[in-house]
């Protein structure tokens, strides 16, 4: 076991170690020290991480110029089989390495920014162990080798956002939420282990390497059974992929399966930064990646389904971010209408020589996005820090009073708003031209798309920090320590510059560098379109005005519509309660009552105490009335007896 | 010497067995009942030496048996009693109808 093993091993046991310690023996120390307990081992992790990627893209991992997977670590934990088995263990890959960066460096900063934000709160080290907590799972996940292995952590990564969104347990829109979030991803997550047992059942093995080999190679006979199969069109292997997708969908909230995310940011701040931002929500993103071999060689159908659903969830989420009041809301629907851009970039990806820049695409999008929109919470929990209140209507003016903020904000903006040149811009090109290479369609929406991103997001930011004039003896003075300021300023760096990395040259599909396209002809549309978006939102919100509320009521009932979500949650709730629980949860109950407890159990216990009643006189204490029975039975067996032998 | 048949012998056994079993059932006196079971005992005891006696001459089995039986029947008898002064201790009467507390 070489350094860049051990530091691999570390980066994944530091967090559950932290964990652990707090979780046992966290309300022994002080706030300070357990905050700073879990700020140590994130930072060392991230330190960890960038070496691990330091040796992985240049050194190790580098072989004739090809990125080849790594396994640092593989043990087996649970054997069904000779060939079918449960390992957990670490692999290094281009995308697990970046996901490692991903997750450690947008954690770390989160930890650092709690210890300002979560300052005083009730139960502060608990929250530092449930952020330990989930750091673990989500490092687990993404180096898993095993498809159950990574099934495990992603319940994990389930629980551990369940605890954290909940976190403030005395509100019950916050355990409403949490349920939420935990029902909708747990579903989502049947499909993805039925996904599982047919992808395991049809090649034999659980070892995603293992399954991607034989799901890809001409001529396999487990390729062959599998898609020998079919059902309404499809062979079986895309329908398993699309159970698998059905998994991810759940965590990365695609439509239909989004409505858990918006109700999520009951959660803290900085918890939404970490989990419904960066990490949690890419790891369907993630998992389809890991998967893409076999999705883009055997079953190109079904990565198209990815692509059309990827392409409608971006323009659905990004029209509702549109009309959503509550800042935190609208951050939660762009994270939405993201995601969905990199679940169309792999969609639209292909297998082959010059098809598979949307895979890169996707996984830079996914990298560039972690650090804006996580930048873009913990601005949005900076300025709820201030004002105390989500709704846009208590803020306004605030440039003066957060300077720090308001600078970062922009530049996340502007980043997402893929303006050059700062990050998203590069990542976003990528993606709209890999789309319109294969499906133009996707790429007109995309185009779209992008055009209302800008403008919702200079929506919010001039509606936060510019609409109202600047009050003159404002109380909402930029109090935040060092704490919050400084991972604002790294990720504000981070979401400035990280599009100048050559990205396609440390990840792409097959490990082979790929030089991401870029004409400048090819991006004067989407930057026209962006600064479009930027335009309107400042002459609707540059000042305060009467023009959006016109436009709004032009629109009466598209916008109201969209101020509703399109009552997405309640048609599941007219789902779930009239039609589920009408025809499914009275009939079972009923059944529950009256043949399982009425029949079976009262039924049981009453015949038990029937019969111990009839018998009961028997046992009279009259020893002669005993010795009565005795006789008889004694001359019972000599009657039979001499019958027997005479 | 002319010597008693053995379905004499038999005869007595018998009696003294089924007078022991109604002694056992009539009685309420719990130290008659005890004297009811030394009766049957003592059959079982009269039937043991009378087979011996005339169907296997040359061998002991049935009179160490019998040996066997006394000695327990003793040990039962005191046994017995030890029980039955309990009981009096406890109820102030051996009156097997009286003392039929041990039940459901």
């Amino acid at each position: 076991m070489n350094s860049y093993d051990l530091s691999a091993l570390l980066i994944v046991i530091l967090p559950i170690l932290s964990f652990t310690v707090l979780g046992l023996f966290g309300n022994r120390f002080s706030n300070r020290t357990s905050g700073l307990i879990g700020c140590a081992s994130l930072v060392t992790t991230a330190i960890l991480a960038l070496y691990v990627a330091a040796g992985y893209f240049f050194d190790f991992g580098l072989v004739n110029g090809e990125h080849v997977k790594h396994i640092a670590l593989q043990f087996q934990w649970l054997k069904f089989t000779d060939s079918l088995s449960i390992d957990l263990g670490i692999v290094l890959d281009p995308i697990s390495v970046m996901m490692l960066l991903v997750i450690t460096i947008v954690s770390s900063m989160v930890h650092i920014y709690s210890l300002g934000y979560m300052k005083g709160e009730d139960y502060f080290e608990r929250y530092y162990a449930y952020l330990s907590l989930f750091s673990f799972s989500m490092l687990g996940l993404v180096v898993a080798v095993n498809i159950f292995q990574m099934y495990i952590f992603w319940e994990l990564v389930g629980v551990s956002s369940f605890l954290l969104i909940g976190f403030y347990f005395t509100k019950p829109s916050a355990i409403a939420a949490a349920k939420k979030a935990f029902i909708v991803t747990r579903f989502a997550d049947l499909g993805f282990l039925i996904g599982i047992l047919m992808l395991s059942y049809n090649t034999k093995s659980l070892d995603f390497f293992t399954i991607i080999d034989r799901l890809t190679q001409v001529g396999s006979p487990y390729l062959a059974n599998f898609t020998a199969t079919s059902f309404m069109g499809m062979s079986a292997l895309s329908w398993a992929l699309l159970l698998v997708f059905m998994g991810g969908a759940g965590k990365s909230a695609m439509f239909p399966l989004h409505i858990w995310l918006p109700d999520a940011m009951e959660g803290p701040t900085p918890v939404s930064a970490l989990i419904h931002a960066a990490t949690m929500v890419v790891a369907g993103v993630f998992l389809v990646a890991r998967l893409f071999p076999v999705f883009a060689i055997s079953a190109p159908d079904a990565l198209l389904i990815i692509a059309y659903i990827g392409a409608f969830t971006a323009l659905f989420a990004a029209v509702i971010a549109c009309t959503q009041t509550d800042i935190k809301r609208v951050l939660a629907y762009s994270t939405i209408s993201q995601i969905a851009y990199m679940m169309f970039a792999l969609g639209v990806a292909g297998w082959g020589e010059g098809k598979m820049e949307g895979f890169t695409a996707s996984m830079f999008h996914l990298f560039t996005h972690a650090f804006f929109k996580a930048l873009l919470f913990l601005g949005a929990g900076a300025v709820i820090h201030a004002v105390h209140t989500n709704e846009m209507e208590g803020m306004g003016g605030l440039r003066k009073s957060l300077p720090i903020t308001h600078f970062t904000f922009l530049i996340a903006c502007l980043a997402i708003a893929g303006v050059p040149p700062f990050a998203g811009f590069f990542s976003k090109e990528a993606i709209l031209s890999s789309a319109l290479q294969t499906q133009p369609l996707i790429f007109y929406v995309g185009l779209f798309t992008s055009g209302l991103t800008a403008f919702y997001m200079f929506r919010l930011y001039f509606r936060i920090f510019w609409y109202n004039p600047v009050p003159e003896h404002s109380h909402n003075h930029e109090t935040h320590t060092w704490a919050m300021n400084i991972p604002l300023i790294i990720l504000g760096v981070g979401a400035a510059f990280a599009g100048l990395i050559p990205f396609g040259s440390f990840v792409s599909a097959d490990g082979k560098a790929l030089e991401l396209p870029f004409h400048l002809t090819f991006s004067i549309a989407p930057v026209a379109v962006g600064l479009i978006g930027i335009g309107i939102a400042y002459l609707l919100y540059g000042k305060k005005n009467e023009i959006p509320d016109k436009i709004a009521s032009a629109v009466s009932g598209f916008y109201q519509a969209a101020y509703h979500k399109f009552y997405i949650d309640e048609i599941y709730l007219f789902i779930t309660k009239k039609v589920l629980f009408n025809l499914v949860g009275r009939p079972a109950a009923w059944f529950d009552r009256t043949v399982v407890n009425g029949l079976f159990i009262n039924g049981s216990a009453e015949t038990a105490v029937a019969t111990s009643n009839a018998i009961k006189p028997m046992q009279s204490g009259r020893l002669q009335s005993y010795t009565m029975f005795f006789l008889g039975g004694v001359l019972l067996l000599a009657a039979l007896l001499i019958i027997k032998f005479m | 010497m002319e010597q008693v048949p053995l379905s004499h012998i038999l005869i007595l056994s018998s009696t003294l067995f089924f007078l022991g079993v109604y002694g056992f059932f009539s009685r309420r006196n719990l130290i008659t009942m005890l004297m009811s079971v030394e009766l049957i005992l003592n059959s079982v005891n009269i039937n043991f030496i009378a087979f011996n006696k005339y169907l296997f001459p040359h061998q002991l089995e049935g009179i160490f048996f019998t040996m066997f039986i006394i000695v327990v029947a003793a040990a039962e008898v005191s046994i017995s009693i030890a029980i039955i002064i309990n009981l009096y201790r406890r109820f102030k009467t051996i009156d097997i109808e009286d003392t039929t507390t041990m039940k459901y």
